[in-house]
């Protein structure tokens, strides 16, 4: 019935999750098979804390910050959760004038989601500064909201790289307008480890969000890179495990994961880089001949996450798209906010200034480190006949809605 | 076939699309967002907009082995089936939107996407029963179990659309519907029979028009004109209505009143006896034909509501409407409800109620 499990599948979703390395599997399994609680003080759980601290120093290494540095974390979104809330509660503790945060609009919803509560239950004054056509910040915007009253500033959060169109926000610029007012920055780098070279201690953000299963690790574990003297208030409460900014009992097997992971991941990344923005180049060039009137959304060339192509196709719907690529076992997403299934149209490419109907018209294609050349010719061999399709069905769905 | 499966989130559909790949079709689950701003987790969930219902349509398919996807129709929804019903309150009329969801959505909006998309039929849970009739044509017929018939709301579905759809539930009773559901394994199949109007979740449709249609009070009237109280908006009543009224005085006679008309301009709500209801003439307009257009007068079966009875009438095409004749009068015709003709048990074509009188008897 279902003719896609019949065939290989062309996987080009590597932004939503990508495959974990089976060098992780076997380290994950070797320490699933061992006893023992890394805060025991016995022989086993002092076995348990040598593997997490080990992992912790992997992780560190691999991202040149200190091992202290590293909080590991549920995931991207409790990393988000716990900078944006953790800096807003200890920053306006210790001024009460403190108030502002300022973001962009094209966060991830676990950036949004607690900026908004932040702003209704505890009445912050959250900023999302517009971004340009290509998705990017405009650090003139940044510099007077910053220069207005950086005193009432209690935190600055800019993701690393958007994951949907993929463009690289320039975070070294707004470093740089924070750190004379000493302005914590929280970024979101969940999409851009493994994809780009990230180096904690050089970037100077206060914070930053990794998360394991997007590099080849395993779901459910991630972490905070929280610089030695920041200041959180914590959002979990109770062993304090992880420096007392995070509780809860240490997940030595997912976290010794994620260590073999991003060791792999960075490891490969500059190779990786180079292989992808070949593929990535092969299917924007090969989709403006497939589909001449598909526009590329995001940054061009090395503004962008070198395995991220993102495209609207006028008079289509992405959800079409995706079932009819999804039928030939081709696996991509459509980018937007899903609720439980219930597309939206993409709050990303809203903020970078298209309409609802070219949001809704859009697909992303994210490669990783399995993708190859026959998976990108999947995509463009199939492309054109579905958009002509999707295109018919696109207009009938309107015109049944309008009769 | 390549066949859509509507999944709504219940057991009448998780069954019928379960039938749809038993009959050999290849075929995909789709589930229908509806409502702009779907409710998290409603108590009971019966209607088909919210979260837990595409959840268990989206069990019900993997339990299945199909591919499911949402549809977002929630703006094509809102102005076919929600603004259309809204209007047509506030114009004192009783729409039934359910037919118009089938009519505008389920075979139009989503069929033709489907088509579209390469897809041939859509599968539902509606117990019907569809048939080839001696001419080749599609005939669509009532379920053969009474109590679940839903030829009514189906019969304003064309030829066209007849022919692209598949009602996989129409030969079988609730009961054995909800036991293949327990026996195969679908989490859904004892889950509430959903019977409120999907967009108002709570059921209290008069206190959800009140909120969107304009009209403040306004008399009730008997039928000599003379005041009898006042209401607080025409859009809560419907012809045939006989409670809350709430009048001091009882009829002379000492028999309830009736709702008899609403006139919505002015806000006229006028009522009287039972037997004033009766009626047994209705103009119809908008009329849809399941097959050819009837050319003579036609001698057949009226349903006038969801799960009303049939009367015996006759029918006939005139100029872009029907007029129907009742040999069996019926008790409160509305006006925007659907007059759905058959011939026996088959679904000859729909009207909207226009008109709805007693002739002059002698």
């Amino acid at each position: 019935m279902n003719v896609a499990s019949q065939r290989p599948v062309a996987y080009l979703d590597h932004a939503a999750t990508t495959p974990i390395y089976p060098e992780v599997i076997d380290a994950m399994a070797a320490q699933l098979a061992r006893l023992g609680n890394a805060s025991s003080l016995h022989g086993s759980g002092r076995s348990a804390r040598k593997v997490v601290e080990e992992s912790r120093e992997t992780i560190a290494a691999s991202l040149n910050a200190r091992p202290s540095e590293v909080v590991f974390t549920s995931g991207g979104t409790e990393s988000n959760n716990l900078a944006v809330k953790g800096f807003y509660w200890a920053r306006r503790h210790a001024d009460p004038r403190r108030v502002r945060i300022i973001s962009t609009a094209l966060e991830h919803h676990a950036t949004l989601d607690p900026l908004h509560w932040l702003h209704t239950a505890e009445g912050a004054e959250v900023e999302l500064l517009p971004v340009d056509r290509q998705g990017r910040l405009d650090i003139a915007t940044l510099r007077t909201s910053v220069e207005r009253d950086p005193t009432t500033i209690a935190l600055i959060s800019v993701m690393w790289a958007n994951n949907e169109v993929g463009t690289l926000q320039p975070v070294d610029e707004v470093v740089a307008l924070a750190a004379p007012h000493g302005i914590p920055v929280h970024t979101d780098a969940v999409q851009a480890l493994g994809q780009v070279p990230l180096d904690f201690a050089a970037a100077g953000v206060d914070a930053m969000t990794i998360t394991g299963h997007k590099i080849g690790g395993p779901f459910g574990v991630g972490a905070l890179l929280l610089r030695r003297e920041a200041d959180l208030v914590a959002l979990l409460h109770g062993g304090g495990q992880e420096r007392d900014v995070r509780s809860g009992t240490i997940d030595a097997p997912a976290i010794v994961g994620f260590a073999t992971a991003a060791q792999l991941a960075v490891k490969g990344q500059p190779d990786r880089a180079v292989s992808l923005v070949e593929l990535r180049d092969a299917l924007i060039t090969g989709m403006v001949t497939a589909v001449p009137e598909a526009q590329l959304n995001g940054a061009p060339g090395d503004g962008r996450l070198p395995g991220n192509a993102h495209f609207s196709f006028p008079g289509c719907e992405g959800d079409s798209l995706l079932m009819l690529l999804d039928a030939q076992g081709i696996e991509c997403s459509t980018g937007s906010a899903c609720s439980a299934g219930v597309p939206q149209a993409s709050h990303v490419l809203l903020a970078m200034g298209h309409d609802e109907a070219t949001a809704r018209g859009s697909l992303r294609f994210s490669l990783g480190h399995t993708s190859s050349q026959a998976d990108v010719d999947r995509v463009l061999l199939a492309i054109g006949p579905a958009v002509q399709r999707a295109r018919a069905a696109g207009n009938t769905a309107v015109a049944g809605g309008r009769a | 076939m390549r066949v859509l499966a509507a999944m709504s989130g219940g057991v009448d559909s998780a069954v019928a699309a379960a039938r749809a790949c038993d009959a050999g079709h290849d075929v995909t689950g789709i589930h229908l967002a509806l409502s702009r701003n779907p409710q998290s987790y409603r108590s009971g969930a019966r209607g088909c907009c919210t979260v837990e219902d595409a959840n268990d349509a989206r069990r019900a398919a993997d339990v299945l082995g199909i591919p499911f996807y949402v549809w977002d129709l929630s703006e094509a929804f809102h102005q076919a089936v929600v603004e259309d019903f809204t209007r047509e309150y506030a114009e004192g009329r009783t729409p039934n939107p359910c037919l118009r969801c089938n009519e505008k959505i389920k075979f139009a909006a989503v069929l033709d996407r489907g088509l579209a998309l390469g897809f041939d039929a859509v599968a539902t849970g509606h117990y019907a029963q569809l048939e080839t009739g001696p001419d080749g044509q599609i005939e669509m017929h009532r379920a053969v179990d009474p109590g679940k018939d839903q030829s009514y709301v189906l019969g304003v579905l064309d030829q066209q659309q007849l022919a692209h759809s598949l009602f996989p539930l129409g030969r079988s009773t609730k009961h054995d519907v909800r036991d293949e559901a327990e026996r195969r394994g679908l989490s859904v199949a004892q889950k509430p029979d959903s019977h409120d109007i999907c967009f108002i979740p709570d059921g209290d449709t008069a206190g959800w028009l009140r909120d969107r249609v304009a009209g403040g009070p306004g008399p009730i009237v008997d039928t000599s004109g003379e005041i009898l109280g006042e209401h607080e908006g025409s859009f809560g009543f419907t012809i045939g209505q006989r409670r809350g009224l709430r009048l001091d005085r009882p009829a002379p006679d000492g028999k309830p009143r009736y709702v008899l008309d609403i006139e919505p301009i002015s806000g006229t709500v006028t009522v009287g006896p039972r037997g004033d209801l009766t009626v047994d003439h209705i103009s119809g307009i908008n009329p849809r034909w399941c097959g050819a257009v009837p050319q003579d007068e036609l001698a057949c079966t009226v349903q006038l509501r969801a799960h009303g009875e049939a009367h015996r009438a006759a029918a006939r095409v005139i100029g872009a409407g029907v007029e129907i004749s009742l040999l069996e009068p019926a008790q409160g015709a509305a006006p925007g409800q659907a007059a759905v003709i058959y011939a026996g048990t088959r679904v000859v074509g729909s009207a909207t109620i226009a008109l709805a009188r007693r002739r002059a008897t002698a």
